[in-house]
């Protein structure tokens, strides 16, 4: 901008009538500017208008009455039909009291055990020595590549045979073994941003890394560690996959498992009841949009994680 | 901190060899997982590929049949590597030109970025969800609103879920809206490119058009490519959207039965668990070999700062 001014005056200077010329040019350049602004901000209404027009439609019409969900346009519903929520939150066998607990119950547990697992493991690899480390971080970054569906099957069978197919165990109990490795990869690039000075001064007074990873790298990890926290319970809550495989019993659904099941049990004629239920399904997820959106921009500028 | 006697050199050492110990200890629950959970059933699988197990009874080694099924005698297999490659292809690059067009608009400064970034940003977040799923299924059907939205343009759709030429579409749709994450990633990326670039540029005289062919796109492209190959691998795993909307079936006519899904049903609806792991270990190389594809030839087109040449 600075270069383009000092140009207007150079021209300027070589026209006969400098002053008025610039001033003239200068005042059409901005109104281009602003036209082109205006132009722009146009384009990206329209854009945002139209990518969140279906989530407002699916809002409004968990309000409205049967006969008025199907080919109604409109946001707003012309009645109000509050009684669709009560009708889906207890439409299935089990309560949507129960699928809410399921999966705040297995998304809490994975959220804990990501972080105190893969923090520990990540700790190990940033911060200490120890024989074979280059070989084990090289193969913790292979399975990062790994699609879930190679180990899927054993896995199951090695369920199968602990007898816990049916339980949160094979939900949860990964999570505590590291299994994500992303979130260990995400924590060790970050524990090697803050200075080693800090453990070295510590370790010469006497501290253990017990006391280092727990007294000062994990207070200074804060902002990864919330990252990781935030993805591993949305991860977690929004998975379908592994309770479809894991979860036979109505009564230990959750919630995206209920929603496949309404769908499938209420066929055509309950779309305000199911409509209802999936709105409140995202109300998590949205709370966290609301309230934790710079942790998920920066996470996923800073790794590329996805969503 | 301030002490100012140094500690001696063997209580330096003793830490030191403390700390040797104390690694594993804190590796122990990786360690655990990775030979339980990962290197164990990953091994294990390949034997599984290997035989027929239906997990009632051991598993029977049959060499290579389960592959010379997959390969020469199963038509859906091929349908289901047909209608995910057809994912893969449109979705993409689709949602890619999305992602890179919306946050060219957002750069340089346009007032509320954060609220349109926020904004086109939250199909992303919401969109892997059963619900989203659910009102997809909705959208696109027979009397949904997508239909009623083209009769006030006089124009009579069909049933877009239903029909089999038309479904995977839909769901090529539903990933398309869910630009917001590689758009975020794009503007981390453009921010990272000198404004002065431009500024030479545009007193050169050099179109926009110009600018963004010789500037943006050079200096962008490890971003792209970083955003190509990872929405593509996510692409080859994609499953919720297609199970939801078509009921678990890969329906109408096998038309959005993808790879996944089908693995999952040939695993877990038809007990074939060794056909699966095969299936499992197809998947597992063909990304593998797309990966390495990807930065094998990326040499030619993705230019990085610090290569020099070029």
């Amino acid at each position: 901008m600075k270069m383009t001014a000092s140009a207007d005056a150079a021209t300027a200077a070589a026209a006969s009538t400098p002053a008025t010329a610039t001033s003239a040019m200068r005042q059409a350049r901005r109104k281009r500017e602003r036209r082109r602004a205006l132009a722009k901000h146009a384009l990206l209404i329209v854009a945002s208008v139209a990518m969140l027009y279906p989530l407002l439609w699916m809002l409004g019409s968990a309000f409205k009455p049967e006969h008025l969900i199907f080919s109604d346009l409109s946001l707003w519903p012309a009645e109000w039909k509050w009684t669709n929520f009560a009708q889906g939150w207890n439409g299935l066998s089990a309560s949507f009291t129960t699928f809410y607990l399921n999966s705040f119950l297995i998304a809490g547990l994975s959220v804990a055990g990501n972080l105190m697992a893969c923090s520990l493991a990540a700790f190990a690899f940033a911060r200490l020595d120890f024989p074979m480390k280059r070989l084990w971080f090289v193969l913790m970054l292979g399975t990062l590549m790994l699609p879930y569906h190679v180990t899927l099957i054993p896995q199951y069978v090695l369920f199968l045979k602990l007898d816990w197919v049916g339980t949160f165990l094979p939900l949860v109990v990964p999570k505590f073994l590291a299994v994500d490795a992303f979130f260990i990869f995400l924590m060790v690039q970050f524990f090697r941003g803050i200075p080693r000075e800090l453990d070295e001064a510590a370790m010469m007074d006497g501290c253990g890394p017990w006391r280092i990873y727990w007294k000062i790298l994990l207070p200074l990890s804060t902002p990864v560690l919330a990252t990781a926290a935030i993805f591993s319970f949305i991860w977690s809550y929004d998975d379908f996959f592994g309770p479809l495989v894991y979860i036979n019993d109505v009564h230990r659904y959750t919630v995206p498992l209920a929603l496949r099941t309404f769908v499938d049990e209420s066929g055509r004629s309950d779309w305000g009841p199911l409509f209802a239920m999936s709105v409140l399904s995202l109300v998590p997820l949205f709370a966290i949009f609301l309230f934790c959106q710079r942790f998920l921009i920066q996470g996923i500028a800073m790794s590329g994680l996805k969503r | 901190m301030h002490e100012p006697a140094a500690p001696p050199r063997a209580r330096r050492r003793h830490l030191r060899s403390d700390t040797r110990g104390a690694g594993y200890l804190f590796l122990l629950p990786w360690l655990v997982g990775f030979f339980c959970l990962t290197l164990g059933p990953t091994l294990s699988s390949l034997y599984l590929s290997f035989t027929d197990f239906n997990l009632l009874q051991p598993p029977r080694w049959i060499g290579l049949q389960n592959f010379a099924r997959m390969f020469t005698a199963d038509p859906r297999f091929w349908g289901a590597v047909r209608v995910t490659l057809t994912y893969v292809m449109f979705s993409v690059p689709a949602k890619l030109v999305f992602a890179l067009g919306i946050a060219l608009l957002l750069d340089k400064g346009i007032r509320g970025l954060t609220v349109y970034r926020a904004l086109f940003y939250l199909p992303s977040l919401l969109g892997a969800s059963v619900a989203i799923s659910v009102l997809w299924r909705q959208i696109f059907s027979r009397d949904g609103i997508v239909n009623a939205g083209l009769t006030l343009f006089g124009i009579e759709g069909t049933s877009w879920i239903s029909n089999p030429d038309t479904s995977i579409y839909t769901l090529v749709l539903l990933s398309v809206w869910q630009f917001g994450s590689p758009m975020i990633i794009f503007l981390a990326g453009l921010r990272q490119i000198p404004t002065d670039l431009y500024e030479a540029a545009s007193m050169d005289g050099a179109s926009w058009w110009r600018q963004f062919r010789k500037i943006t796109l050079p200096l962008l492209a490890p971003v792209i490519f970083f955003n190509m190959v990872l929405q593509t691998i996510d692409a080859f795993k994609a499953f919720t959207s297609a199970f939801i909307i078509s009921g678990g079936t890969g329906g109408p006519i096998d038309s959005t039965l993808f790879y996944t899904l089908y693995l999952y049903e040939e695993g877990f609806g038809n007990f074939r668990m060794g056909y699966a792991s095969a299936m499992a270990w197809v998947l597992l190389l063909a990304i593998a070999a797309f990966t390495a594809a990807a930065f094998l030839t990326s040499k030619y087109w993705v230019f990085y700062e610090d290569d020099g040449k070029r």
